[in-house]
C-alpha cells in the first residue's frame, strides 16, 4: 500500500462548462439547482439526444498571436483560462519559479480532433485544406502544447489521454513531479469539446440517451455528452497556506474489458483504496463524494454498489453529470472544481435528473441539494480501457 | 550535481522495420548484423483472438512491451505501465474522420473504442491481468522523452518497477500528411528504482533547451529517427546496445531535454 502523501496546495482553480464561465456561474447553477443540458444542435447531422454545450465558443477565435492554435478545443481552453484570475495566477507562478520549473500536465480524450474532422469534410483534392494545414492541431498533444506556448512555459509538458479519467490522473502526475523536486508548480486540468467523433462514436456503442441523462435513476437510459475546460495550479503547501488541499489520489486498472467496467467494480475499488491510503484517511472521514455517475447502466450499477458497501450513511454522494453532461476527458477537472466549490460553499450538489433511485443505491446518495460541512471530499473518474482514478481533497488548514 | 532521477534498466523491447526485436536491433546497432526483412510485430502477450483482431498500434506496443517484461523477469500483472505515443492509432483516426465526413451514422463501434489513445494500455492490462495504474500519454514529437520522464518519475516516486512502451504507426490519408510519420516503430523499457542485478543505470536530469537531433551516421538508424516520433529513442537504444558509459540528450518537451548519463556495471 502507498504511504500517506504530503498534501499539496491548490493555489488557484477554475472551470467552464454548460453551466457557464468560471466558478461563480457553477456555484449559482448548483445551488439553484439548474442544469445546462439542451437538445443537441451540434454538427451537420445532429443526433437526437441532449448535450452540454458551452455558449459562444464558435464566436470567439483566439487572438492573432495564437492563431496557429485556433480550433474549438483550444478556444474553450482559452475562455476557461481567463476566468477567476487564472491566467494571472499562471503568470505569477511562472514569475515565482521560472518557466522551466512549472509543469503543464493536461488531460483530454479527443483534443483538437474536431478540427481534423472539419478538414476531412472539406478536403482540397484529397488533402487537408490550406486553413487547416496546421500540424500542431492534428495531434492529441494540441491542448497541452497550446497552453505551454501561450504562457511561455518550458517545464515538463505532458498530455494524459486515458479517456474519461484523463484530467483526474494529471493531479497524480503533478504530485510525483513536485515531490521529487522536478518542478515547483504544475498546471493541471484539461479540455474536451463536442465533436462528431464522440457524439457518433458513443452513439455507435448505443450509450447515448435520447433524453437528458439521469444518473442512478432506475430507468436511466445512457449518457449525455458535454464539453468543458478546467485548470488548477498545484504547489507545495508552504507556498499557499490558505488554499484547499489535494491530500490523496488513486489510480488502478480493471483488467476486464475495453468499454465495460469490471462487474464488481474491482479497479474502481483499488483506486479508491489507493486514494484513501495516500490521504491517510478512512471511509468514515469522507464527507462528500462526487461520483463518476455517467448514467450508463453498467457504470452506475458498479459505482452505486461500491459506495453503498464502503461508506457510512453520513457520507454524502452525488453525480453532477445531470448538470453538465459527461465531459469525457474534462470530467476529472470539472468535477474536481465542483467538489472544491461544494467544500467552499458547504453545499452538497443534487444528483440532478434522477426521480426513481436505483435500488442498488445506499443511503449516502444526495438526491436533492443539502447543506453540509464538507472537510474531506473525493472525486471519482473512470475511463474506457478500465482506467480508474480517485482524487481526495481537504479544506484549507485541515492538514496544515 | 546529482541526477534528478536514477533508474535501472531491467528489460528492453523494440520493434523496427528490419529488426523485429531488441536482439536484432542491438546486433545491427553494434555492426554485427545488417537490417533483415520486416516482420509483423509478434504480440505474444495478447490472446490469439485479440492478436488477430487488434489494430496495428496495439500489436506494435504489445510486442515491444512483451519483450521488455520477459527480459526483466517481472510479472506484468504487477507493473504500473505508461504507454506513450505522439499520434496514437492514425489509421483508425483517418478511418473515423473519413467515415464521419461521409456516413457518420455508420461509424464502427469497434473502431471507435479502439480509437482511444489508451487502447494499447487497455488491451495490455486486460491481457496481463494488470490492475496497477496504467496511463496513455502524448507529448507531440517529444512523446518518447515525455513518456520516459513520466515512467522514471513514477518508478522513483512510488518505489516500483514501471513498464514504459512508446510506439507510433505510419500515418495514412490527409492526417498522415500532417503528422509526417511514415514508418512504424516501438520501444519498451522496464525501469527499476533499484539495481536488482540490472547492468545499466540511467541518470536522468531535465535541462533547459532543445539540442536538436544529431545524426548518428548510420543510414538505417537515422532513417528510423526521421520516420517516427517514438524513434527519437534510437540514440538511447543504440547507446544501450553498445553497453558503454555515455551521455546524451533526449527531447521531452518544447524547450526541455532530458540529459541522460548511461552507467554500465563493470
Amino acid at each position: 500500500m502507498p504511504h500517506p502523501m504530503t498534501p499539496l496546495a491548490i493555489r488557484a482553480y477554475t472551470t467552464t462548462s454548460a453551466l457557464g464561465r468560471g466558478l461563480q456561474a457553477h456555484a449559482d447553477a448548483l445551488s439553484a439547482p439548474r442544469g445546462g443540458l439542451a437538445p443537441n444542435d451540434f454538427s451537420v447531422a445532429p443526433l437526437d439526444c441532449w448535450i452540454g454545450r458551452v455558449a459562444g465558443v464558435e464566436d470567439e477565435p483566439l487572438p492573432p498571436e495564437l492563431a496557429e492554435w485556433d480550433c474549438r478545443n483550444n478556444r474553450l481552453a482559452w475562455i476557461a483560462l481567463r476566468q477567476d484570475g487564472f491566467a494571472e495566477a499562471m503568470r505569477a507562478a511562472r514569475e515565482r519559479y521560472g518557466a522551466s520549473r512549472v509543469a503543464v500536465l493536461l488531460g483530454t480524450s479527443t483534443a483538437s480532433i474536431g478540427a481534423t474532422e472539419e478538414g476531412y469534410r472539406r478536403l482540397d483534392h484529397g488533402r487537408m485544406p490550406a486553413d487547416l494545414h496546421r500540424p500542431v492541431l492534428h495531434t492529441p498533444h494540441s491542448l497541452a502544447s497550446f497552453v505551454a506556448a501561450a504562457f511561455a512555459l518550458e517545464g515538463p509538458c505532458l498530455t494524459v489521454a486515458t479517456a474519461c479519467s484523463s484530467s483526474a490522473k494529471v493531479f497524480a502526475n503533478a504530485e510525483r513531479m513536485i515531490r521529487l523536486g522536478l518542478v515547483d508548480a504544475a498546471i493541471v486540468g484539461g479540455t474536451d469539446t463536442l465533436c462528431d467523433s464522440v457524439l457518433f462514436g458513443f452513439n455507435s456503442l448505443e450509450l447515448v440517451s435520447p433524453e437528458p441523462c439521469r444518473p442512478f435513476d432506475a430507468a436511466r437510459s445512457g449518457i449525455s455528452i458535454g464539453e468543458a475546460a478546467g485548470f488548477a495550479i498545484l504547489e507545495r503547501v508552504e507556498a499557499a497556506m490558505d488554499a484547499p488541499l489535494l491530500i490523496g489520489y488513486g489510480e488502478a486498472s480493471d483488467a476486464h474489458h475495453m468499454s465495460t467496467p469490471h462487474p464488481e467494480g474491482l479497479g474502481a475499488e483499488l483506486a479508491l483504496n489507493d486514494a484513501l491510503a495516500r490521504a491517510g484517511i478512512a471511509p468514515d472521514d469522507v464527507d462528500y463524494i462526487n461520483l463518476h455517475g455517467t448514467a450508463s447502466q453498467k457504470n452506475d450499477e458498479v459505482e452505486a454498489a461500491l459506495v453503498a458497501r464502503t461508506f457510512p450513511a453520513s457520507t454524502r454522494a452525488s453525480s453532477t453529470k445531470g448538470f453538465t453532461g459527461h465531459t469525457l476527458g474534462a470530467a476529472g477537472i470539472l468535477e474536481a472544481a465542483i467538489t472544491l466549490l461544494s467544500m467552499r460553499d458547504g453545499r452538497v450538489p443534487a444528483n440532478l435528473g434522477a426521480e426513481t433511485p436505483d435500488p442498488l443505491c445506499g443511503p449516502q446518495m444526495a438526491w436533492r441539494p443539502e447543506a453540509a460541512d464538507i472537510r474531506i471530499a473525493l472525486s471519482n473518474s473512470f475511463g474506457f480501457g478500465g482506467n480508474n482514478a480517485c482524487l481526495a481533497f481537504a479544506r484549507a488548514g485541515r492538514h496544515a | 550535481m546529482s541526477a534528478a532521477l536514477s533508474v535501472w534498466v531491467s528489460g528492453i523491447g523494440l520493434w523496427a522495420p528490419g529488426a523485429a526485436d531488441w536482439h536484432a536491433f542491438s546486433e545491427i546497432a553494434t555492426g554485427a548484423a545488417t537490417p533483415g526483412a520486416t516482420e509483423r510485430p509478434l504480440a505474444e502477450v495478447l490472446p490469439p483472438n485479440e492478436r488477430r483482431r487488434a489494430p496495428e498500434s496495439v500489436l506494435l506496443a504489445a510486442a515491444a512491451a512483451g519483450q521488455a517484461v520477459r527480459m526483466s523477469g517481472r510479472d506484468a500483472a504487477t507493473l504500473p505501465c505508461v504507454f506513450a505515443s505522439a499520434h496514437g492509432d492514425q489509421v483508425i483516426t483517418d478511418y473515423m474522420c473519413e467515415t464521419l465526413a461521409s456516413h457518420p451514422r455508420e461509424l464502427s463501434p469497434t473502431k471507435f473504442h479502439n480509437s482511444v489513445h489508451n487502447a494499447p494500455a487497455g488491451y495490455w492490462t486486460i491481457a496481463t491481468h494488470c490492475r496497477a495504474s496504467s496511463s496513455a500519454v502524448s507529448g507531440g514529437e517529444e512523446a518518447f522523452g515525455a513518456g520516459l520522464l513520466e515512467a522514471a518519475t513514477l518508478a522513483v516516486a512510488d518505489d516500483r518497477d514501471v513498464l514504459l512502451a512508446s510506439y507510433d504507426i505510419a500515418g495514412t490519408g490527409p492526417l498522415g500528411d500532417m503528422t509526417s510519420t511514415t514508418g512504424p516503430f516501438a520501444v519498451a523499457l522496464v525501469l527499476s528504482p533499484r539495481a536488482d542485478g540490472a547492468a545499466v543505470r540511467l541518470d536522468i536530469t531535465p535541462e533547459r533547451g532543445n539540442s536538436g537531433i544529431e545524426a548518428l551516421g548510420d543510414a538505417w538508424l537515422d532513417g528510423l529517427v526521421a520516420t517516427n516520433p517514438s524513434a527519437r529513442a534510437v540514440p538511447l537504444m543504440r547507446a544501450l546496445a553498445l553497453a558503454r558509459p555515455a551521455a546524451l540528450r533526449v527531447p521531452a518537451a518544447r524547450g526541455l531535454d532530458l540529459h541522460i548519463d548511461i552507467g554500465v556495471a563493470a
